[in-house]
């Protein structure tokens, strides 16, 4: 798709966009490597859908990902795919990851799925993995090398011996700012596999990968951290061009590592504070990004918003809309060899509500 | 009472002040020990507020605070009271902390005294203890 077809394609999309605060991603792709095909896919992530009991769920979140699985719905043209990012249920439990897909059902388009901690630390990814599939895999798609990890498991010790109950291990995950955590990893066996399936890859095909944790070190704290990320990024290294998209995080980042751009994806639930709000530690948010507005809390979709992230060229451009906001685009700038956002980059540009405290 | 007994009174009550010399003492006088125990006092109760804050409200979705708000961060305790524009007024923070146990909590609302609202407020501060207070900013 040529820029100036992207830009038909976001008229085409702009009266929905305009009504939209939608957190989900649609990924145009357009630097399959031999014969560029362009084609666009759709990233939806983090929607926590909470049981009660009986059949009542969490109102809230599952308002999130019902408009979004409609809004999806109504995009033109039809995006190949749809990624979900992870992170589908609350405390992984089988209504929970039932009850979303269900909402996801009603989606019209493939899609894939990647595990996130509240999918996993209930019964370690079982009723998620019968029902939807692998947690580490990898697709050739129109010319575009895509892989999946499960970047969420963590040391064997805390999963197997520390907890007296699959609930009480789940709860202690589930709860971000938890001192009894344990940080993310993807592990040796499957960085093993990951190694093994780039081998075949050419290194000038282009390669993005789904994680659900950032494959870099933001915050370790809350987790917005992957304890082997340097031994990933190794991996990824000796391609051209690789895209990491993430989940997690609730919130805009971006940033650029070697010959890596990282984006994560916003969730449908609720957004998280920046890691720098929380004063009595240390964080290190890629000095990259240009904070999204601070939630207004009165407004339920606020800041939960939606972005569709447009690759060309191998390098990546995020158009973020935001619900009750400004609508923000975060693209490569190829002279600077990173991401930068088109509009508030300069600390000059920015505005009131982009300031964390 | 006789004057000889009365007398006999005031030395006994004399003897008695020279011997316990810490019950005469001020007000504002107090022990290392005594600030050990203050600090208890407050800790345990910042120590309930954790626990509230982290699922203990019971709320009647069983949402949490924490949910939004991990280490009670953007909730900005040293910023108010101030205008909540949402609100159109001035409000404290037990008032911003009653909303979202009505809203996002769907539960109902404490009394701003209530011990639970309190330890929710130690807590909240707590953990944001050192950063200047900032009355009215947004």
């Amino acid at each position: 798709m040529s820029r100036i077809n992207r830009r038909n394609f976001l008229k085409k999309g702009g009266a929905l966009l305009a009504a939209s605060s939608l957190p989900l991603s649609l990924v145009e792709v357009a630097f399959g490597k031999a014969a560029p095909e362009n084609f666009t896919f759709a990233y939806l992530s983090d929607s926590h859908i909470t049981h009660i009991k009986g059949k009542e769920f969490v109102r809230n979140w599952d308002r999130g990902l019902i408009r979004a699985v409609a809004e999806a719905n109504l995009l033109t043209p039809r995006p190949d795919f749809i990624f979900y990012g992870g992170d589908i249920a609350q405390l992984g439990k089988p209504e929970e990851i039932d009850h979303g897909l269900e909402l996801l059902g009603a989606l019209h388009g493939d899609l894939h799925h990647v595990m996130g901690e509240h999918d996993y630390y209930l019964d370690l990814g079982e009723h998620w993995r019968k029902h939807i599939g692998p947690d580490h895999y990898s697709f050739d798609h129109k010319g575009v090398h895509f892989v999946v990890l499960n970047s969420i498991l963590t040391y064997d010790d805390w999963t197997y011996n520390r907890w007296d109950s699959p609930m009480r291990r789940m709860q202690e995950m589930a709860r971000l700012d938890n001192p009894n955590g344990s940080p993310f990893m993807v592990g040796d066996s499957q960085r093993e596999w990951l190694r093994k399936d780039l081998d075949k890859v050419s290194k000038d095909t282009p390669v993005v990968v789904f994680s659900h944790s950032p494959l870099q070190k933001i915050y370790k704290g809350w987790n917005f951290w992957t304890e082997d990320a340097e031994q990933v990024q190794a991996l990824l290294e000796p391609f051209d061009k690789v895209t990491v998209l993430y989940g997690h995080v609730h919130q805009i980042q971006y940033n650029q590592i070697g010959n890596i751009s990282f984006n994560s994806a916003m969730a449908t639930a609720w957004p998280w504070p920046y890691p720098a709000s929380f004063t009595q530690k240390a964080s290190y948010l890629p000095k990259l990004t240009v904070d999204m507005n601070r939630a207004d809390p009165f407004f339920e979709r606020d800041a939960t918003g939606w972005q569709f992230i447009d690759l060309h060229t191998g390098d990546v451009d995020v158009h973020y809309v935001l619900p009750d906001n400004r609508n923000r685009t975060v693209a490569f700038d190829d002279s600077k060899g990173h991401p930068v956002d088109t509009e508030y980059q300069p600390e000059s540009k920015r505005i009131p509500p982009q300031t964390h405290y | 009472m006789n004057k000889i007994d009365c007398h006999t009174c005031y030395v006994a009550l004399a003897a008695l002040l020279l011997a316990l010399p810490w019950q005469t003492v001020c007000a504002d006088q107090f022990t290392a020990a005594d600030l050990e125990r203050w600090q208890q006092e407050y800790m345990a109760v910042v120590d309930q507020g954790e626990k509230l804050f982290h699922g203990g409200l019971q709320s009647k979705n069983t949402v949490s605070c924490d949910q939004c708000h991990p280490n009670a961060s953007n909730t900005h305790p040293e910023t108010y009271p101030k205008f909540q524009q949402q609100l159109g007024k001035v409000a404290v923070l037990a008032e911003m902390i009653n909303w979202c146990i009505e809203n996002p909590l769907e539960s109902e609302p404490l009394a701003l005294d209530d011990p639970r609202m309190i330890a929710l407020q130690a807590y909240i501060t707590q953990e944001r203890r050192q950063v200047p207070l900032a009355p009215g900013k947004h």
